[in-house]
């Protein structure tokens, strides 16, 4: 039986069992996609607040369609950076979003372990968007859904994340979660960015500098982009980083036949990714997105919806309805 | 939940004939097969439809398309019920605008599921016509729906469950009248 899923702060603490059973409750979301009409009554009456504090276009876009096509009105919190540096404190904000009753936050702040303080904190689920270099959960199982779909599996896959892995969520969230079905990840990029402390992360890990050695045999590589908002120390100029770590069609080549290339977006074409191979056949951008509305309908629906889980059982059972 | 066995509305050999009965029912009333189409709501309508469809297709040589619906999105007592229920793919293969459907169920009796899969089939487009055809109707409706093809009907009591066993979801194959037990 799986153990009712109260918040989702990252990919780290899901079971192995609860990460199947999202991906698996995603692919009637996926096929939802392609109705003529995609709304539903499921999540009426229902309020998502969406407490970004972090600029966010795709991932902030993708919870409110989400929203939208269950029903669910949302709330749109949307702190400019500036402010954040004005130094709102975050108990402030935990208690401004409590104030106004919503049936679940999705939150994404800058600070790592945001996302699981205001968990602590609030009655209600929360759903972590980003939080700091800490997890981006949803991406993870966005990803994951798009490698087990092209891919046939995770078990056991060969996949390399290449870029600056140092400050990046994805990264941690996608190494949490592809470790749990035996995945073997290739970390590599600049040294400062790949520093060896994140091979401890899990088992089956190994870090590789040059660009070359980490595509060979990879069934999926996994671009990342580089986070100038999030270094403070000199960056490396675009130049090298492009001679040396670009995903080019002929680099792809090294990789396993047909593998798959994925990127968390937005991408910066001509830098970490060459943009025919953003374009050509083994890129997977494009359902990237598609899961992630069909992932976090799957999640709105299942945390958000339904009756408190300290709520009394139904008093009657009709067979019609639970058939 | 404990149940007892009150008695055995259709054996197998039973269900076997009433579902040819309604076959050739459903051919006989719908002026013409070119548009009909069949469609199961989950989880037993799902066989039952798949049943109904190669019966037509044996004795009149006609291959009527079959799809299947999954209601849990639409069901009206969603926020009563948590965990919320497991979701499944539909599989529907073709259009369903001006289509002549016929949604198959095992059960009729508050009528509840037919709303919803009526709510479901609107969301993929926009049928000619939707008529039910169920295997047992047991009367208490709660909302105005009716089936146009109808197995048994069955006098039953709050109590009561009409329990629905099929070879391809339960490895059994009957109808039965339970009644719950306190």
């Amino acid at each position: 039986m799986l153990e009712r899923l109260q918040h989702l702060l990252g990919a780290e603490t899901l079971t192995r069992e609860q990460v199947t059973f999202i991906l698996d409750q995603a692919k009637p979301f996926q096929e939802f996609q392609r109705h003529p009409l995609k709304k539903l009554a499921t999540l009426r009456g229902k309020t998502v607040a969406l407490a970004f504090f972090e600029p966010s276009t795709r991932t902030r876009i993708s919870f409110a369609t989400a929203a939208a096509r269950l029903g669910a009105d949302t709330m749109n919190l949307q702190a400019e950076a500036s402010s954040l540096r004005k130094g709102e404190s975050l108990i402030d904000t935990v208690q401004t979003l409590e104030a106004m009753r919503p049936d679940g936050i999705v939150i994404r702040h800058n600070a790592s372990g945001a996302a699981e303080f205001v968990a602590q904190r609030l009655a209600i689920p929360v759903l972590n968007a980003g939080d700091g270099s800490h997890e981006h959960p949803t991406q993870a199982l966005l990803d994951a859904l798009t490698i087990r779909d092209r891919k046939g599996r995770l078990d056991g896959v060969n996949v390399t994340i290449l870029g600056d892995i140092l400050h990046s969520r994805v990264a941690r969230s996608n190494i949490f979660l592809l470790s749990k079905f035996g995945a073997r990840i290739t970390l590599c990029g600049p040294g400062m960015w790949v520093p060896r402390e994140l091979e401890l992360l899990a088992p089956n890990i190994r870090r590789v500098l040059r660009v070359e050695d980490a595509l060979a045999g990879a069934d999926v590589v996994m671009v990342l982009r580089v986070q100038t908002e999030r270094i403070h120390e000199p960056a490396l100029a675009a130049e090298e980083y492009i001679l040396l770590y670009q995903l080019t069609a002929k680099r792809l080549k090294l990789a396993a036949p047909d593998a798959l290339v994925l990127h968390p977006g937005p991408m910066i074409r001509g830098l970490e990714i060459d943009p025919a191979v953003a374009d050509g056949p083994q890129s997977g951008v494009l359902e990237q997105v598609t899961n992630g509305l069909a992932v976090r309908m799957a999640l709105l629906y299942h945390l958000v919806g339904g009756a408190p889980a300290d709520a009394p059982h139904p008093a009657k059972e009709r067979s019609s309805a639970a058939d | 939940m404990r149940v007892v066995e009150k008695r055995q509305l259709l054996s197998a050999e039973e269900i076997g004939r009433t579902l040819h009965r309604l076959a050739h029912e459903i051919v006989e009333k719908s002026g013409g097969t070119r548009d009909l189409a069949l469609i199961g709501v989950r989880r037993r309508g799902v066989p039952l439809s798949e049943r109904l469809a190669k019966i037509i297709r044996t004795s009149s040589s006609v291959s009527i398309p079959v799809g299947t619906l999954d209601i849990t999105l639409y069901r009206d007592d969603l926020s009563t019920v948590a965990p919320q229920p497991v979701v499944q793919s539909n599989e529907i293969e073709f259009t369903v605008d001006d289509r002549d459907i016929v949604l198959v169920d095992d059960v009729l009796y508050t009528g509840r599921t037919v709303r919803a899969a009526m709510n479901g089939l609107f969301d993929l487009g926009r049928p000619r016509r939707i008529r039910l055809c169920v295997l047992i109707d047991r009367g208490h409706r709660e909302l105005p729906v009716e089936a146009a093809f109808i197995g048994q009907s069955v006098q039953t009591s709050d109590t009561e469950i009409v329990e629905v066993r099929l070879q391809e979801i339960d490895g059994d194959e009957r109808v039965m009248l339970v009644d719950r037990v306190s």
